[in-house]
């Protein structure tokens, strides 16, 4: 890092300058869902009441519980999916198709998220699924499947491929060496790439639109109901403590794979 | 002949239609170090790996011990390889790595525990167990990845350029060090290196590789001493090569036209080649020597000098305007009998000494 270097004047205001434009939204937000009153725009002193009522409301709170558990299941079945994928990639070396395999693993990173969700449906509506839980995990796990394996692969491919080798030298077989030594050396990655599944399903609220049936209403979209009705302060409470949740998990992970945390080497 | 303890039959391996192996016969013994030397990309590396396991051959039988190894996986080979990058595991200790192959045996975990120690005492890093690769000395990762290639009591040991990743002063420690372990436990070592001097001082026999192919076979001495072709004289030590034609062979005794040399030389050598074949003769720059009276003399003017503590290496233009290399072993402090840069000299080298080669 060039910490040695001074922060001159103009880039200060480019910084601050940007820095507001990002975060001023998110803080008035924030500072909003503190508000005693009942306008959202008109300050009347501090208060916890939107928090508190939020503790008392019964379906916002079934949202979240749904929207979490959706994450955590999605985000291992996206890790599964997306190492495997990884693996491939980095260790299957040339294969007919390779070109044609790599390309469509990465298309949910470009592809419009109301063209996966539509397709989503499409294929739920043909299958003759009832939408609800399981198809709203299936769908983010296909969709984060690929940051999975993104972010395991760029990893996978700095392991020296002759450690594993080394396994399969010693006695080995290739699957256990795959637990016994790949594994173990790509953990950090595979733990951030389980966080950044877990807020992209966290987030998500297009794909869920389609994907999803009336038993099982995400958080996100419960809000976005709700603003259509009007904002309440209640919404900026909500709001705020997702964004804490987000924002506390985006910075797990990248300790994780900065190896900060669970020490790398 | 009694099969050979590892026996390499015809072995061919190419990558996308380039050959790397091109029909390899090796017969290494039992208990022998065996070397296989030559430049990169000459096809050593991809046989070792062969051996290994981790590719296998488009063509040719690898046998060991009686066993061909051809349907066996890596994991299921009596083999054990020493990797180039040593291949320690990061997330595991010293005895760690060690015991991973021990523990895929199955072998009793109080068990496992002695022949760690054992192989801790043998690289003498008793007190390292519980330290993490990354703690370690770049020798003393050396000789935990000898120590875990060593640890299963493999019938033979592949070592992938053993000493390259150390500096000069360990390297020379350690080969002495490998030889001792080798004297103890007599397990059969193959070593690859780019490295004449490793080669040569570590093992019992060589094969000199090039391009695919096995130039020549046999202890070290007899190759450097011997060498079949141009390419060994030069890529084993280096030697002066003199063009010339045979004119006469009589009673073992080769007499060649060389206008490199600008002289007729005359050649032990056994071998019948017939008179006006294109030959060179080698010679070794300690072979050659300053002054008259030898039966091979020669003329030319001395350009520089290169003083390497043990010897100094003279670079003499020839007559002919070929230059040849003399090594001059600095017997005595004062350097008086140097010849200077510039000064004319004559020198020569005895029949006996040079090698004639035909290719």
């Amino acid at each position: 890092m060039t910490s040695a270097r001074r922060l001159g004047p103009f880039n200060l205001a480019a910084l601050a300058a940007g820095f507001a434009l990002l975060y001023l939204p998110i803080l008035a937000l924030a500072v909003y869902s503190f508000n005693d009153g009942r306008m959202v725009a008109v300050w009347s002193g501090w208060s916890l009441r939107w928090y508190r009522s939020l503790i008392d409301n019964r379906l916002m709170l079934d949202s979240a519980r749904v929207t979490l558990a959706a994450g955590a299941v999605s985000a291992t079945l996206a890790l599964v999916a997306g190492t495997a994928a990884a693996l491939v990639l980095a260790r299957a070396g040339r294969f007919l198709g390779r070109s044609a395999f790599a390309g469509l693993v990465y298309v949910p990173l470009v592809m419009p998220e109301v063209i996966i969700g539509i397709s989503l449906l499409l294929l739920f509506v043909q299958l003759d699924l009832d939408r609800g839980f399981p198809t709203l995990v299936v769908a983010h796990a296909s969709f984060s499947a690929a940051f999975v394996t993104v972010v395991v692969h760029s990893r996978l491919v700095t392991v020296d491929r002759s450690i594993e080798e080394a396994a399969l030298d010693l006695g080995s077989p290739p699957a256990k060496t795959f637990f016994l030594v790949t594994v173990p050396m790509i953990a950090p990655a595979m733990a951030a790439a389980w966080l950044l599944a877990f807020t992209l399903s966290l987030d998500d609220l297009v794909i869920a639109s389609f994907a999803t049936g009336p038993g099982a209403t995400t958080l996100p979209m419960r809000v976005y109901s709700q603003v259509r009705l009007g904002v309440t302060p209640e919404i900026n409470a909500i709001s705020t403590l997702f964004i804490a949740a987000v924002a506390g998990v985006v910075a797990l992970a990248s300790l994780v794979n900065k190896g900060l945390l669970f020490g790398r080497k | 002949m009694a099969p050979a303890f590892l026996a390499i039959d015809e072995v061919a391996k190419s990558f996308a239609g380039v050959s790397a192996v091109d029909g390899v016969t090796l017969a290494i013994e039992r208990g022998e170090i065996f070397a296989l030397l030559g430049p990169s990309g000459c096809g050593k590396s991809t046989l070792l790996r062969m051996i290994a396991g981790f590719e296998a051959p488009d063509a040719g039988r690898i046998v060991l011990d009686g066993e061909d190894l051809g349907p066996l996986p890596p994991y299921r080979r009596p083999v054990n390889m020493m990797f180039q990058s040593y291949a320690l595991f990061p997330h595991m200790t010293v005895a760690g790595n060690i015991a991973f192959g021990l523990k895929q045996e199955g072998l009793p975990a109080p068990a496992i525990g002695r022949r760690v120690a054992e192989m801790l005492r043998l690289v003498r890093l008793e007190g390292l167990a519980e330290r993490r690769p990354h703690q370690l000395s770049g020798g003393q990762r050396q000789r935990v990845a000898l120590a875990r290639a060593l640890a299963k009591r493999p019938k033979l040991v592949l070592l992938d350029e053993p000493l390259a990743a150390l500096d000069r002063k360990l390297r020379e420690e350690t080969q002495f060090e490998l030889l001792a372990i080798h004297r103890r436990l007599g397990t059969t070592f193959v070593i690859v290196t780019h490295d004449q001097d490793e080669a040569m001082t570590l093992a019992h026999r060589l094969a000199v590789m090039d391009r695919g192919r096995v130039v020549q076979v046999g202890p070290p001495r007899e190759v450097y001493e011997h060498p079949a072709t141009r390419f060994v004289a030069t890529f084993i030590g280096t030697a002066n090569l003199l063009d010339g034609r045979v004119t006469d062979a009589a009673g073992g005794v080769m007499r060649v036209e060389s206008a490199a040399a600008a002289a007729e030389l005359s050649v032990l050598h056994d071998g019948a080649v017939p008179p006006g074949a294109a030959v060179s003769v080698a010679v070794r720059p300690e072979k050659l020597r300053l002054g008259n009276g030898m039966e091979n003399t020669l003329t030319g003017e001395v350009e520089e000098l290169a003083f390497r503590g043990d010897a100094t290496l003279c670079r003499v233009r020839l007559s002919s305007g070929v230059p040849v290399t003399l090594s001059l072993p600095n017997r005595e402090r004062t350097g008086a009998f140097l010849p200077r840069p510039g000064e004319r000299t004559r020198l020569g080298f005895a029949a006996a000494d040079a090698v004639l080669l035909t290719s």
